[in-house]
């Protein structure tokens, strides 16, 4: 098994790991938090993305990442507004604006279905010249990201435990308490939905200048992806306190990369991987309900055996 | 403190499905009255606290409440001062949060600041919800980084309970919110009910089966029947009044039997 997991595996595992894990934390707040389905998660990483790309290539490498999420936070807003405000079902909701930004992004990319950002100023390539060491040539990707990571997982781990958290969770546990006790659910739905839009499309902005490039295409299947990474991650660690979840999810993310990674190495195609995807969601959410299934088979048996004729009748 | 000047309420109106839910209810609750409302399936005592609380918006007429007129106040701003139980006890608590965010969410009530929004649950707070609790004697103070969901039906009710008046609510309604526990867990969420209405001099609406409940709490007692409120009596009139009295009023008003399994057997 050791010649599976390479140095250079193992490192582009946990790049595109915690990069992603981004995507999977705001489905985190939308899906597992909020209790909603926001599949304009695909078009909000591409619009991220093309407007980080943009950014940078003006020159300003930095601004790529506030202005990615700021474009994100209007994506989730007209999300958000759509089933608030218009009567819209949450997933319609998702789909429409997942719609509607396919051609906002080709704006934003002046219109073309890709540009790359060779030659351009990004934290990378800045991180890179601070040191010749040969150690920190082979990690300081992973330093960024992993900084990254670690400062949004933290801030929102905090920002889930004070009152403004504290009402967006209840709002997607019980919607009749939330409203006897003077929360706004329209607002906190809002609120909700624009601080996870702008996490994916600031995952979607640190690909761009990780890869160099953007791609109009680049969001398609995105939202199952992080739904796996987002189910592995809640399956691993389990309930418990926001900082131990948010952990699970990270963590999470960068498993699905390493078993990924593992699929590539036993000479799965590259174009097949959205199948695998696809796969690994649908068995980690049937799951739980097969092994209740099993167990319930067991018992049956096991009732057959122990009450002889009554036990049958029972079935 | 609330004043309902004949709301009415029809649902699927123009439909064969129409049904006139509240018929020109009037309703004066004085300060500190503690009323119970009777009445069979489908009377409206339940779309009566719907209409209290803002879940809908009356058809015609106008509720005030401490004379604020808030008929078209929108829902999550009345709660603020509106405390309401449903029958369910899993509707008024978060299952997959603990109790201390439970209560906390609860006490935001009290806070009008918004800086309050990203502030967290203090020391200061945790200690005031722990003696809160302590005071419901089912030893939830020592439980409070659980999740809720781990509760019983009956603990749950009662946090609700203690949710609903931490920070005192101008008026409390309370839907039948013993119905679906067992009997002694009843009693003991009752007897909780009665202090706390007591202590603090709660306005408050119940809603009940038990023709027991419905003339020995509380100092009024409401019937209502085919959306409208048949029978009011308090003061003396209604010390003097048995079961049996209420039975027959009912008949007498609705001019028909007691349809309600649940009222007869709980006699």
């Amino acid at each position: 098994m050791g010649s599976i997991f390479t140095l250079s595996i193992v490192q582009s595992a946990l790049e595109l790991g915690c990069i992603y894990s981004l995507v999977a934390l705001a489905l985190f707040i939308s899906f597992s938090i909020l209790n909603i389905a926001d599949l304009s998660t695909d078009g909000c990483f591409t619009l991220g993305c093309s407007v980080g790309a943009v950014v940078t290539i003006s020159g300003h490498p930095f601004l790529a990442f506030p202005a990615a999420m700021a474009a994100g936070v209007c994506s989730g807003y007209v999300t958000a507004f759509l089933q608030t405000k218009m009567g819209v079902p949450s997933i319609l909701a998702g789909i429409i604006v997942n719609t509607g930004l396919y051609t906002v992004n080709i704006a934003v990319m002046d219109f073309s279905s890709n540009v790359n950002l060779f030659g351009c100023d990004t934290i990378f390539g800045m991180a890179k010249e601070v040191s010749d060491a040969s150690w920190y040539g082979d990690w300081y990707k992973i330093a960024i990201v992993a900084a990254i990571v670690l400062i949004i997982g933290v801030i929102l781990a905090w920002f889930l435990n004070t009152r403004l958290g504290l009402s967006i969770r209840a709002t997607g546990d019980n919607e009749y308490m939330v409203k006897a006790s003077s929360i706004n659910p329209v607002f906190t739905i809002t609120v909700g939905l624009c601080v996870a839009n702008s996490l994916t499309a600031l995952s979607g902005a640190i690909l761009a200048q990780y890869q160099k490039s953007c791609d109009i295409n680049l969001g398609t299947g995105m939202v199952t992806i992080a739904l796996a990474s987002l189910i592995i991650g809640e399956t691993l660690i389990g309930k418990g306190g926001m900082f131990k979840r948010v952990t699970g999810v990270i963590l999470g993310s960068c498993l699905y990369r390493f078993i990924v990674a593992v699929a590539l190495r036993m000479s799965v195609p590259a174009e097949c991987l959205k199948l695998v995807s696809a796969l690994i969601v649908a068995f980690a959410i049937a799951f739980p309900y097969l092994k209740g299934k099993a167990s319930f088979y067991r018992s049956r048996r096991m009732a057959v055996v122990d009450d002889g004729e009554e036990g049958e009748d029972r079935c | 403190m609330l004043t309902l000047k004949k709301i009415s309420k029809t649902f699927n109106a123009g439909t064969v499905n129409e049904k006139k839910a509240l018929n020109k209810v009037s309703l004066e609750l004085a300060d500190g009255d503690f009323a119970t409302i009777v009445g069979s399936n489908g009377a409206g005592k339940s779309t009566l606290f719907n209409a209290i609380t803002g879940l809908f918006y009356v058809d015609e007429g106008q509720i005030f409440l401490a004379g604020e007129d808030i008929t078209y106040r929108k829902e999550h701003v009345r709660s603020k001062v509106i405390g309401h139980l449903f029958q369910d006890p899993l509707k008024g608590t978060a299952p997959h949060m603990t109790i201390e965010e439970n209560m906390a969410l609860a006490y935001l009530r009290a806070s009008t600041a918004s800086h309050a929004y990203f502030s967290r649950i203090s020391g200061k707070e945790k200690q005031m919800f722990r003696e809160q609790l302590s005071l419901l004697n089912m030893g939830l103070e020592d439980r409070m980084k659980q999740p809720v969901g781990l509760l019983s039906g009956g603990q749950r009710q009662a946090l609700t309970l203690l949710m609903a008046t931490m920070v005192t609510p101008r008026i409390l309604l309370l839907d039948e919110h013993t119905a679906a526990l067992d009997p002694s867990t009843a009693e003991k969420v009752l007897e909780l009910t009665r202090r706390i209405v007591a202590e603090r001099r709660i306005t408050c609406l119940m809603v009940t089966h038990n023709m027991h409940q419905a003339l020995e709490l509380g100092n009024r007692t409401l019937m209502m029947d085919g959306g409208s409120i048949v029978f009011d009596v308090q003061g003396e009139e209604r010390s003097r009044l048995t079961i049996d009295d209420l039975l027959k009023q009912f008949q007498d008003n609705a001019g028909k039997q007691l349809d309600n399994d649940r009222i007869l057997l709980s006699r």
